[in-house]
């Protein structure tokens, strides 16, 4: 499957934006890309911790429950087959009936889905979460109690069970998607449930509501030097550290300094400056997107003040708006 | 030009769509804090157009904004009503019984091969069994283990492998609880066959012949005493159900043994998780079968002792068995002209039927009753 990783949908069009998280591009039935970041195994192991503090439990409670009745052979019928399905159906249960998450899960924020963008369907649950016995319950049993798994087995061949079921187990750790013996099988991938923040947009964001008008232009050629990537470090800048007017200022003076700026009237306003800069900027490179150029960084040296020309072609095709 | 300012399209493009996505957003994060079902059918309706809609937005977004924010929310968002449209979200009964309706048989169907030589594994073991064990009975300690032979054994008297046979002592509960052992008992080996079938296979094998040694073992023991009808008898009532279970889930394992050494047009990876579904599936129903055997091994066995009605309730279990997986849910012969009425079903229950069916196409995304519609 390695060979469908759809990069199509990956550096060209996307925002380089997730850095070093591993990322998986999983292609739904209606065609569009979705990024998911993949659940680190650290997380993984965690939930499983969870699970299976839960799962102990259970089965402690209901086992206490069938000591308790030990004169009820009924009860004790129950207890024996509550046991059994809490330990084998926990997981399947809990994966099937909440869209592939399990308490344990869904306190560190995983999910499983399907690894090819189909529906999570109950067999690929199932075989998944089978599999947790060769995975986990074979490696134990062959550590801790062999003679039950090959009695009268030679030495040797105890070595290499171990071996192999160790390979097996460790599995996640050797692949890229991290998937374990299960996720083969069942053809599902464990992500972690991404966030959604949808933050007002920038230019809403003036003094009394109202939407200021620019005060500063910027000519084509200025316009020109920086790429996406910069545009959205910035975009950070104006998001995150708004409130802090020395950080402003060094950003804004560097980008004077590569565009070439000339004040031409009193000092400049940090904060209007780079609003001023970032919408025209992004005017800029989102015409330029639609015709089909993407510029992802900046171009090297700076503009002289020869060459700079003010003008409001700057903007594009701007169209005049009226608020 | 005065006022001339930035006329952000993208920002435009976010003012009309934002409402929808809002509108999403809320929907799946009550999804995602109380499950689907706490949504209204209204909202379940709205769900999967919500979803398509920002889908676009977000293929629109990615082509035409440069706002990181907009794109990282359109992403993370489609993401998860992904997650929740396509997350497996049946209501599980409905899923069980569809599955025991229709795609068990057709599985298993799938599987005759496979379970056919898992058959014959373990007739050869059980063969191998009562030869060696008829000809020095010395060799039935090395075929079974003493814990599970409790007593029954060549030092016992005859009189008391036939009073195992026919124990009727425990009554009521002290069935339910010994059915439910068996049955949990014998569920965890089925499972632990299927799993371990992702050696290649070889342990599975390994595992059935043990398993048929033992049975021959015991066979030629009773049979040495002049027993072997009323062994069969006690056995086969749930054995048929037991060991039909046992091979479906070796069957299984089998083939996720084939799809990794013989992958064919796929890759391994992809015909291992192919196989692996369909055979999660059998597994999946295999427990069920393990239960009924279960219930047929603690009650039954120990209440009926009449020879004549034990071999009259195998008959009928091993009946039963055939028609299930030979002809429930199976496709109509019209419709598939190419196949003759070659299907043959074989006599033993253990054997397994062969169906006349094809094998279906295996592909990524095919057809499973487990399939749930984004708009369902």
């Amino acid at each position: 499957m390695s060979e469908q990783r759809p990069d199509l949908a990956g550096s060209s069009l996307l925002p380089a934006t997730f850095g070093d998280r591993p990322m998986r591009s999983i292609v739904p039935p209606e065609g569009v890309p979705l990024q998911f970041e993949i659940a680190p195994v650290g997380d993984r192991v965690l939930a499983f911790i969870i699970d299976a503090f839960f799962i102990g439990l259970a089965v402690v409670a209901i086992a206490l429950l069938g000591t308790l009745a030990a004169g009820d052979p009924w009860l004790q019928a129950f207890a024996i087959f509550g046991v059994f399905f809490v330990i084998h159906f926990y997981f399947i249960g809990f994966e099937i009936r909440r869209q592939g998450s399990t308490p344990g899960k869904r306190a560190l924020g995983l999910r499983v889905i399907d690894r090819h963008g189909g529906s999570l369907r109950a067999e690929a649950v199932f075989a998944r979460n089978l599999m947790r016995q060769v995975e986990l319950i074979g490696p134990l049993l062959v550590t801790f109690a062999p003679e039950s798994l090959w009695p009268s087995s030679p030495g040797w061949l105890r070595v290499l069970a171990l071996l192999w079921l160790l390979v097996l187990a460790l599995l996640p750790w050797f692949n890229r998607d991290r998937l374990r013996l299960g996720d083969l099988l069942g053809g599902t991938l464990v992500v972690r449930t991404p966030r959604s923040v949808l933050l007002a947009p920038l230019e809403a964001k003036r003094k009394g509501g109202a939407v200021r008008e620019p005060r500063y232009r910027f000519s084509a050629e200025q316009l020109d030097l920086y790429g996406v990537f910069e545009l959205q470090v910035l975009e950070s800048v104006l998001r995150k550290q708004r409130r802090q007017p020395r950080a402003l200022r060094v950003v804004s003076e560097k980008i004077q300094r590569k565009i070439g700026w000339e004040s031409s009237g009193g000092p400049i306003d940090p904060l209007e400056f780079l609003e001023d800069f970032y919408t025209a900027q992004r005017a800029r490179l989102e015409s330029d997107l639609l015709l089909g150029k993407r510029r992802e960084f900046k171009k090297k040296g700076r503009l002289t003040r020869s060459s700079r020309r003010t003008s409001s072609r700057g903007i594009g095709e701007a169209k005049e708006r009226r608020e | 030009m005065p006022g001339d300012r930035a006329h952000l399209r993208s920002e435009t493009f976010r003012r009309e769509r934002e409402r929808t996505w809002r509108e999403l957003e809320s929907l799946v994060g009550q999804v995602e804090r109380s499950g689907i079902g706490s949504l209204s059918s209204r909202q379940l309706g709205r769900l999967p157009s919500l979803y398509r809609a920002t889908l676009s937005s977000l293929s629109v977004a990615r082509t035409i904004s440069l706002d990181r924010n907009v794109l990282e929310y359109l992403e993370s968002l489609a993401a998860r009503a992904f997650i929740c449209v396509y997350g497996a979200k049946r209501h599980p009964l409905t899923a069980i019984a569809d599955f025991f309706r229709r795609q068990f048989p057709r599985e298993v169907r799938a599987l005759r091969w496979l379970l056919a030589l898992a058959a014959t594994v373990l007739l050869l073991g059980t063969l191998t069994g009562f030869v060696l064990t008829a000809s020095d009975p010395e060799r039935f300690y090395s075929f079974v283990d003493p814990a599970l032979a409790g007593g029954r054994d060549p030092s016992a008297s005859t009189e008391l492998l036939r009073e195992v046979l026919y124990d009727d002592s425990e009554s009521g509960g002290g069935l339910a609880a010994f059915s439910s052992f068996l049955f949990a008992h014998n569920a965890r080996i089925g499972m632990l066959c299927f799993a371990i079938g992702f050696a290649a296979g070889l342990p599975v094998f390994f595992l059935l012949f043990e398993t048929g040694l033992m049975l021959g073992a015991f066979g030629a023991l009773y049979h040495g005493r002049g027993l072997g009808l009323d062994l069969w008898g006690w056995l086969l009532p749930h054995g048929v159900t037991e060991i039909l279970a046992l091979l479906l889930c070796a069957a299984a394992g089998l083939s996720i043994a084939q799809a990794l050494v013989f992958p064919g047009e796929h890759s391994r990876l992809r015909r291992l998780e192919i196989q692996g579904r369909r055979a999660g599936a059998v597994v999946a129903g295999a427990v069920g079968l393990f239960f009924i055997a279960g219930l047929f091994e603690g009650f039954f066995r120990q209440l009926v002792t009449d020879r004549g009605v034990r071999y009259a309730a195998a008959v009928t279990m091993a009946g039963v068995w055939i028609y299930y997986f030979g002809f429930v849910s199976r496709p109509r012969r019209a419709l598939r002209p190419g196949l003759g009425p070659s299907s043959k079903v074989s006599a033993a229950g253990t054997g397994g039927p062969t169906g006349g069916e094809a094998r279906p196409e295996l592909t990524g995304r095919g057809e499973s009753l487990f399939e749930s519609e984004a708009t369902s």
